[in-house]
């Protein structure tokens, strides 16, 4: 092993030079990522502010379990998936195992239940502190989700970001479901794994230095666009 | 359109984990001015607007409106002690009521600009309602619940934590929200503002309606020892 100083070295070497494998690996691994963050916030963010509006006798229990979800193993979730998509699987027909539909669909799983528990937890305050006026003002449920979401957006941008960065440094699921095939599947996280393992240790740490740079790219570019952490503090 | 009034409670009470917070009270809301809920701390003043006004059911007997319920709700409003503001600027809170009514978002703009001219807050229509100072929020809140032209208002102490000159600029707003037409019934600590604004009195003491009667008739010679004591401003418990 060269040491961490020429890892470090030849990994700037890669980034600089627009080495092409390299920038595949990042295209896919933001194009699955960013795809499971969305569809997931799409159901997430709606199922939070809906259990924080809506009381019935089972709320208490869809929430433990929720929050039990959150800590979901990838490994176990890859292996329900990669069973349900195989041939012989329920939705073996589609022929989606070992794509990167198979990976978004894991991913989803994995961090819907983050993201609909964190903003549960946000809009649950919000809407303690806005219970009486909507109720006063006649407000139809659906309004009241709506002016909940609308208003605690920024506490939802930061649940959906939770959501990105579990997603994006997540192994264990697309490794399975997705299978680690170059120039087809192959994400960050799985080629560290790979690389790492043939004792390549450059590009392992290339690979690594830019999963860590997007993580902050894409936090700071939406609370940039958010206008978060600015003059107000909601 | 039906008017809401006369407003009947018929025997309401209010609990709340076993006890008893109000009632049983009987009332009818009716004719026009404003008529002031009075009496010490846990009185049951808050509880008793907040049936009125349909924030809370009642747990026995009955709340009744002339108008059906759907009608009755559009057609009030309820100022509360602390004001609750939407994280949203001042021109979006005043604008929210018209659009949960089904408004298009430029004439509700349009008319929220409006409201804020005639309620001096055009300085502030960008700013967030959560920044603005007490006195501030509670003019938003009167102005957000005046803006749908409400035939009933309900206010919880509106002026409880203001200073004198907030205060000045709510009674202003309530004596000309009064004098077109809108019905008031309000709380008020403040035996000044009581004898500045009412119409007629309600006493609350112990959860029960103790008098109901003309302001003038009211403070000149209070029916009950307790309300004698209230407002010569002793103690009451």
């Amino acid at each position: 092993m060269n040491g961490v100083g020429q890892g470090f070295w030849d990994a700037w070497k890669l980034i600089l030079g627009l080495d092409p494998d390299l920038y595949e690996i990042v295209f896919l691994s933001l194009q699955v990522t960013l795809s499971a963050t969305l569809i997931a916030a799409l159901i997430g963010l709606p199922a939070g502010a809906w259990l924080a509006v809506k009381r019935f006798w089972l709320r208490r229990y869809v929430i433990a379990v929720l929050n039990a979800l959150m800590g979901l193993p990838p490994v176990v979730v890859g292996l329900f998936v990669y069973m349900a998509l195989s041939r012989a699987g329920p939705l073996g027909g589609f022929g989606l195992l070992f794509s990167p539909g198979a990976m978004i669909i894991a991913q989803v799983i994995i961090i819907t239940p983050l993201i609909a528990s964190i903003s549960h937890q946000s809009l649950r305050e919000l809407w303690a502190e806005y219970h009486d006026l909507l109720i006063s003002m006649n407000a139809t449920r659906r309004q009241r989700i709506m002016a909940l979401v609308w208003d605690g957006r920024r506490a939802l941008l930061t649940a959906s970001l939770a959501g990105f960065g579990r997603a994006i440094g997540e192994v264990g699921a697309i490794m399975i479901v997705g299978g680690n095939i170059e120039h087809a599947t192959r994400v960050l996280t799985t080629a560290i794994a790979l690389e790492t393992g043939k004792g390549n240790f450059a590009f392992a740490m290339g690979l690594g230095l830019v999963l860590i740079m997007l993580a902050v790219i894409v936090n700071l570019a939406i609370h940039t666009l958010g206008k978060t952490e600015r003059a107000s503090t909601w | 359109m039906v008017s809401l009034l006369p407003l009947t409670l018929t025997a309401a009470t209010a609990h709340r984990r076993g006890k008893a917070l109000l009632g049983p009270v009987d009332y009818t809301l009716e004719g026009v001015g404003i008529t002031m809920v009075i009496g010490p701390n846990g009185a049951g003043k808050t509880t008793l607007l907040r049936l009125m006004h349909g924030l809370q059911r009642p747990s026995g007997g009955s709340v009744e409106w002339a108008a059906p319920p759907i009608e009755a709700r559009q057609n009030q409003a309820f100022v509360f002690q602390t004001p609750i503001m939407m994280r949203r600027s001042v021109l979006d809170s005043l604008a929210y009521p018209l659009r949960l009514r089904g408004m298009a978002k430029p004439e509700a703009l349009l008319a929220a600009r409006k409201c804020a001219h005639r309620f001096g807050m055009e300085a502030l229509l960008d700013s967030a309602a959560p920044w603005l100072s007490g006195g501030e929020k509670q003019k938003l809140a009167l102005a957000r619940a005046l803006i749908i032209k409400p035939e009933l208002l309900f206010l919880d102490e509106p002026s409880a934590n203001l200073d004198g000159r907030a205060t000045r600029e709510i009674e202003a707003i309530l004596t000309a929200a009064k004098a077109a037409g809108t019905r008031i019934v309000m709380s008020s600590h403040d035996m000044g503002q009581a004898r500045r604004l009412a119409d007629d009195i309600l006493f609350m003491h112990k959860g029960l309606l103790h008098e109901k009667s003309d302001a003038t008739a009211f403070f000149a010679a209070p029916i009950s020892p307790e309300a004698l004591a209230f407002i010569t401003g002793e103690i009451v418990e």
